[in-house]
């Protein structure tokens, strides 16, 4: 069962076709990803997925429902939330804070005007459980913005999991993350995997080949490939475009 | 983060008090002057106050919250001369007409950002100013003088200058306990993520904009009841209150008083309109060093006044 079909989806950036013509069918409860070279278009698409970017031409069908011409607040609401390969957070608010405003985002009823959101329990107890889930629960009070960088990297996982997303688009999570930090990130995405449906862009081979159950491969705004990691790992016309080794 | 809030409540109990009392200093000193003087101030911290609201928690620069200043002083105005005095229905006007002219305004300016955000706002403000310079009825540029203050159950209280200025405080205290409520509600966090990070906030699923008109709206219904306040200590109406000039003082009062706290506001109002009292008292050229204060409130501390008794944030 595909819960993401995308069809002939295009964009353009002036003379230059970042997206073409592009398919991609993600199954429910798979981990999906998606590698390819610099400039591929990856961060492209996911502009496009989430409603961020608008779309020349194709068909975006999320759960059977088309998204196209959706802004991204109503994709999110629709089950489809993501995280940024630039880490976007709200600075100025604690981490508890972070998280408890996407809790709020899903809970629906923002138009509320008296009632101290500070003391809101159930808003406070799911984004104690989305922090802990990313092992930040002791940064709970924290500035966001004065956390580290892999701690930030992890945080914004923490704030796309609170809205409860039946697929999750994750934008290269582990970019410029340390080594231990990126490890604990990549075992979070693994205990994800089947609880929620993950399309993961990612530079980092190792832990793109540890995670996906399936891999696409990007070039040019096109997917030259689609398979197992093992196929796309012996896939000469692959190791010509991206792995670059023979 | 409590301890902020903590020094917030005594800040606010002391400003507050120390309004209460001021009446009574006048009575002992002898300066009626001075009630006429604070009054004034009033007007001006509650729309300052709702200014903050959109400025330092919303993130929208306003530049023409003057207009809501005159909307509020000509519902007084207009309703007098109808023949309807009461203080209520000319509240209820204010926020009327002030709320419609937000929806509608705000909506539009919206769209924009940035610069283009504060040149629209201004350009709308200047619209509703040549809309009143031209209503000859009510004394196009001139303006009127109003016949009597606004009567509350008939009665003409507010003719004495102290009941007015309590009845101000009054105002004050109710719009800073509102705006204190909505600031640390559900809604108060959409409206400050959106000037945190409105992108951040569109992918967990918020669309900013209706939060931010709804702050706009609230902004300038309050703001039009500080024009009533306003027309009340005048008792003369006129598209002054709404010259762009205005517009800018509120942003300055802001500034100097601190974005983004409340009280700031007030304490910015109250301190802006005392500079200008006491120093046109010494010299003519008494701008000139209300923007050297200025220039070193901003320089020095980012907070404004309050920058400099909260310590270190957080
Ligand atoms: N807003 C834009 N305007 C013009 N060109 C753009 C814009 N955004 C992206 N591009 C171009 O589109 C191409 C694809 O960019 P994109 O960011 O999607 O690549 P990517 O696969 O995510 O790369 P990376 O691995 O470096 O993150 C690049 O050549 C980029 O310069
Ligand atoms: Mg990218």
């Amino acid at each position: 069962m595909s819960l993401l079909s995308v069809r002939g989806l295009r964009k353009s950036y002036g003379a230059l076709k970042v997206t073409d013509d592009l398919d991609l069918e993600v199954t429910e409860g798979e981990l999906h990803a998606i590698i390819g070279p610099n400039g591929a278009g990856k961060s492209t698409l996911i502009a496009q997925l989430s409603g961020q970017a608008g779309s020349d031409a194709g068909s975006v069908l999320f759960a059977g429902a088309q998204m196209m011409g959706k802004p991204m607040p109503a994709r999110v609401r629709a089950g489809m939330s993501r995280s940024f390969q630039i880490t976007s957070i709200l600075p100025g608010f604690s981490v508890l804070e972070n998280v408890s405003t996407a809790v709020q985002a899903r809970a629906g009823s923002s138009f509320r005007f008296f009632a101290p959101v500070a003391r809101d329990a159930d808003l406070n107890e799911q984004a104690i459980a989305a922090l802990a889930q990313v092992g930040l629960s002791d940064r709970a009070q924290t500035r966001a913005g004065s956390l580290s960088h892999g701690e930030k990297r992890a945080l914004e996982l923490a704030i796309a999991l609170a809205t409860q997303p039946r697929l999750l688009l994750l934008d290269e999570p582990l970019a410029g993350t340390s080594g231990a930090e990126a490890e604990r990130l990549v075992q979070v995405m693994a205990g994800l995997k089947g609880q929620v449906t993950l399309v993961l862009i990612e530079h980092d081979m190792d832990a793109v080949f540890a995670l996906a159950d399936r891999v696409s491969v990007l070039v040019y705004g096109r997917i030259i490939a689609t398979g197992m990691p093992a196929e796309i790992r012996a896939d000469p016309a692959v190791r010509a475009a991206y792995l670059g080794d023979a | 983060m409590t301890r902020w809030l903590m020094r917030r409540r005594v800040a606010a109990w002391l400003i507050f008090g120390g309004f209460a009392a001021l009446p009574l200093i006048a009575a002992m000193t002898g300066d009626p002057y001075l009630v006429v003087v604070a009054t004034r101030i009033l007007a001006f911290a509650m729309a300052a106050l709702a200014l903050d609201l959109i400025l330092g928690y919303g993130g929208m620069v306003s530049f023409g919250h003057a207009a809501y200043l005159g909307i509020g002083a000509y519902a007084v105005a207009i309703l007098s001369r109808a023949g309807i005095t009461d203080l209520g229905a000319h509240l209820g006007a204010a926020v009327v007409a002030g709320s419609a002219f937000a929806l509608v305004t705000g909506a539009i300016s919206l769209r924009t950002r940035g610069i283009y955000f504060i040149m629209i706002t201004l350009a709308f403000a200047q619209m509703a100013y040549f809309f009143f310079v031209s209503l000859s009825a009510y004394g196009g540029d001139d303006g009127v003088t109003l016949a009597a203050r606004s009567t509350v159950l008939g009665q003409d209280w507010l003719a004495d200058d102290r009941v007015l200025y309590y009845a101000a405080l009054a105002m004050l205290l109710g719009l800073y306990l509102l705006c204190v409520a909505i600031t640390g509600s559900r809604f108060g966090r959409v409206l400050t993520g959106a000037r945190e990070n409105p992108l951040r906030m569109q992918a967990v699923g918020f669309t900013p904009f209706r939060f931010q008109l709804t702050a706009f709206v609230i902004s300038g219904a309050m703001t039009a009841i500080a024009g009533v306040i306003l027309a009340n200590q005048a008792s003369y109406v006129s598209p002054a209150y709404m010259n762009w000039h205005r517009s800018g003082e509120l942003v300055v009062m802001v500034v100097l008083g601190g974005i983004g706290n409340l009280l700031g506001a007030i304490a910015g109002a109250t301190l802006a309109l005392l500079l200008e009292e006491w120093l046109a008292l010494f010299t003519e050229h008494w701008r000139l060093i209300f923007g050297a204060l200025l220039i070193l409130v901003v320089l020095f501390s980012r907070d404004g006044l309050t920058g400099l008794f909260r310590g270190r944030a957080k």
